[in-house]
């Protein structure tokens, strides 16, 4: 095995997901960051702000995500500033798209763009490796996501609830953290509509146990922050 | 209204003491006299129509086309200098396609107006260019309803309900004003906006004319396109129809 090697770009294997209800979308990821196989950051923010109505969720590299979202932002604001109303799901993704494909060599980030207009009410927009744009009534990605498919597949329908969404989001992503070793941490979560957005944040120990977990439990090392012994007395 | 600019109006980067960019007045002057350009804001579209006149006897009916397709959702009715507004069209249709190319999505009429109204004001602000001598109303539907737009030499351009240029506008200006706009269906529109240019077509000072018209509307699935040859022709006897009934008086 390599030795702990810091230097290595940091990635964000993930389990990044967008689900659409009926009202708007749900989207969600874990929080894991890691380099090779330290992590970086436990308790990341892969859900990154567009404009007001359009959230991106980041997987892949981090630095490549971050510089795609960046550049969107800057050309969202403007095109918001030149159209005088908020843009659409739909240009957000096609910003994003662009700057993917055009980029394709030098890039290596999969997007999952979502959001809520006034026109099209919730849509997902898919945009994976390459720089491909897919419309999609939910869409998954990250390394965690290919334990993901047949879940749903089974689980996904039409029209579901605010709630039904945002639950069957949770249990997806603490499915995918269970399996896969690139996704971890706590889970959160953007739902976005018409009445405007809400952040959620579900603990690491707060989600459901999968076959074989072993439940959480505070560190031994507590000991160490015990009140040091009492000198004997003789 | 004409006063001499005498010595301030050689360049269009010149004001005058009074604050008047005379090349533009000038351009705007080339406008008003070519043939008349209407257009009208329906309940459910934009209605064009353009007071072709026929230089040429020889002249196949059809040709020189001053009604234009910008987008699918829009087009573009020229007067004053033809070979300028032609110019105009095809950066227009630049504009929209680039705009579909970056966002994805078909350009919204009201940007569009705003950067072909840009470009023409660009062309007002050099030494080495003149300004383009021609009027231009744009009428389109997108996702924000039927809207209708006039686009000045000076580059200035606002939304109307009904907009004439060239040589019949102020006459024409008066009969649209006339008109019940919001009640009307582009069908209606069709016919009124014949009606409007026979009756301010000079037969004097002007020999033929050609009626040219085109309409964006839910009729025609919000595609812009040339008015149907029937309902043209149902136009037409209409309004030399109405002609006749005015001259009997």
């Amino acid at each position: 095995m390599d030795s702990l090697n810091l230097d290595e770009p940091h990635s964000m294997g993930t389990t990044i997901i967008g689900v659409t209800y009926d009202g708007g979308v749900v989207l969600g990821a874990d929080s894991r960051t890691s380099t090779g196989v330290y992590v970086a950051n436990r308790a990341s923010d892969k859900i990154t702000q567009l404009t007001d109505n359009v959230y991106v969720c980041r997987s892949g590299s981090a630095a490549d995500s971050q510089i795609v979202s960046d550049y969107v932002r800057y050309f969202l604001h403007q095109h918001t500033i030149q159209l005088g109303q908020p843009a659409t799901v739909k240009v957000a993704a096609n910003l994003v798209r662009l700057l993917s494909y055009n980029n394709k060599n030098m890039l290596q980030t999969g997007l999952i763009v979502g959001g809520w207009d006034k026109y099209e009410g919730g849509k997902i927009y898919g945009i994976p490796l390459g720089g491909t744009i897919l419309e999609q009534p939910f869409a998954i990605g990250g390394s965690g996501s290919s334990y993901l498919y047949g879940f749903f597949d089974q689980a996904w329908k039409e029209g579901m609830t605010k709630e039904e969404a945002e639950s069957l989001m949770v249990k997806a992503v603490s499915l995918a953290i269970a399996r896969d070793g690139a996704s971890g941490g706590v889970v959160r979560t953007v739902t976005i509509n018409a009445d405007g957005v809400t952040r959620n944040f579900y603990p690491g120990d707060t989600l459901p146990l999968w076959h074989e977990e072993i439940p959480a439990q505070n560190s031994l090392l507590d000991i160490l922050s015990a009140p040091s012994p009492e000198p004997m007395s003789m | 209204m004409s006063s001499i600019g005498t010595g301030y109006d050689l360049s269009v980067t010149t004001f005058s003491p009074d604050g008047r960019v005379f090349q533009i007045e000038y351009a705007a002057k080339a406008v008003d006299n070519s043939g008349t350009v209407i257009g009208i804001k329906c309940k459910d579209g934009v209605v064009m129509g353009v007071e072709k006149l026929i230089t040429s006897k020889m002249m196949l009916p059809g040709s020189n086309r001053r009604i234009h397709s910008v987008h699918s959702h829009s087009g573009m009715a020229v007067a004053g200098l033809a070979a300028d507004g032609r110019q105009i069209v095809a950066r227009a249709k630049g504009e929209a396609s680039s705009y579909e190319s970056v966002y994805g999505e078909a350009i919204p009429v009201k940007e569009l107006a705003g950067r072909v109204a840009n470009y023409v004001h660009l062309c007002t602000l050099y030494w080495w260019l003149r300004p383009f001598g021609c009027g231009i109303i744009l009428g389109g539907y997108d996702r924000d309803g039927p809207q209708l737009y006039m686009i000045e030499p000076s580059g200035i351009s606002y939304r109307y309900f009904g907009a004439a240029i060239g040589k019949g506008k102020q006459a024409a200006k008066t009969e649209i004003e006339k008109l019940k706009l919001s009640e009307m269906t582009c069908r209606e529109g069709v016919i009124e906006i014949a009606k409007i240019i026979y009756k301010i077509h000079d037969e004097a000072k002007d020999k033929a004319f050609e009626l040219e018209m085109s309409w964006v509307c839910d009729e025609s699935k919000r595609k812009h396109e040339k008015v149907p040859v029937e309902l043209l022709e149902e136009a037409k006897a209409a309004a030399r129809l109405a002609l006749e009934e005015m001259d009997a008086d």
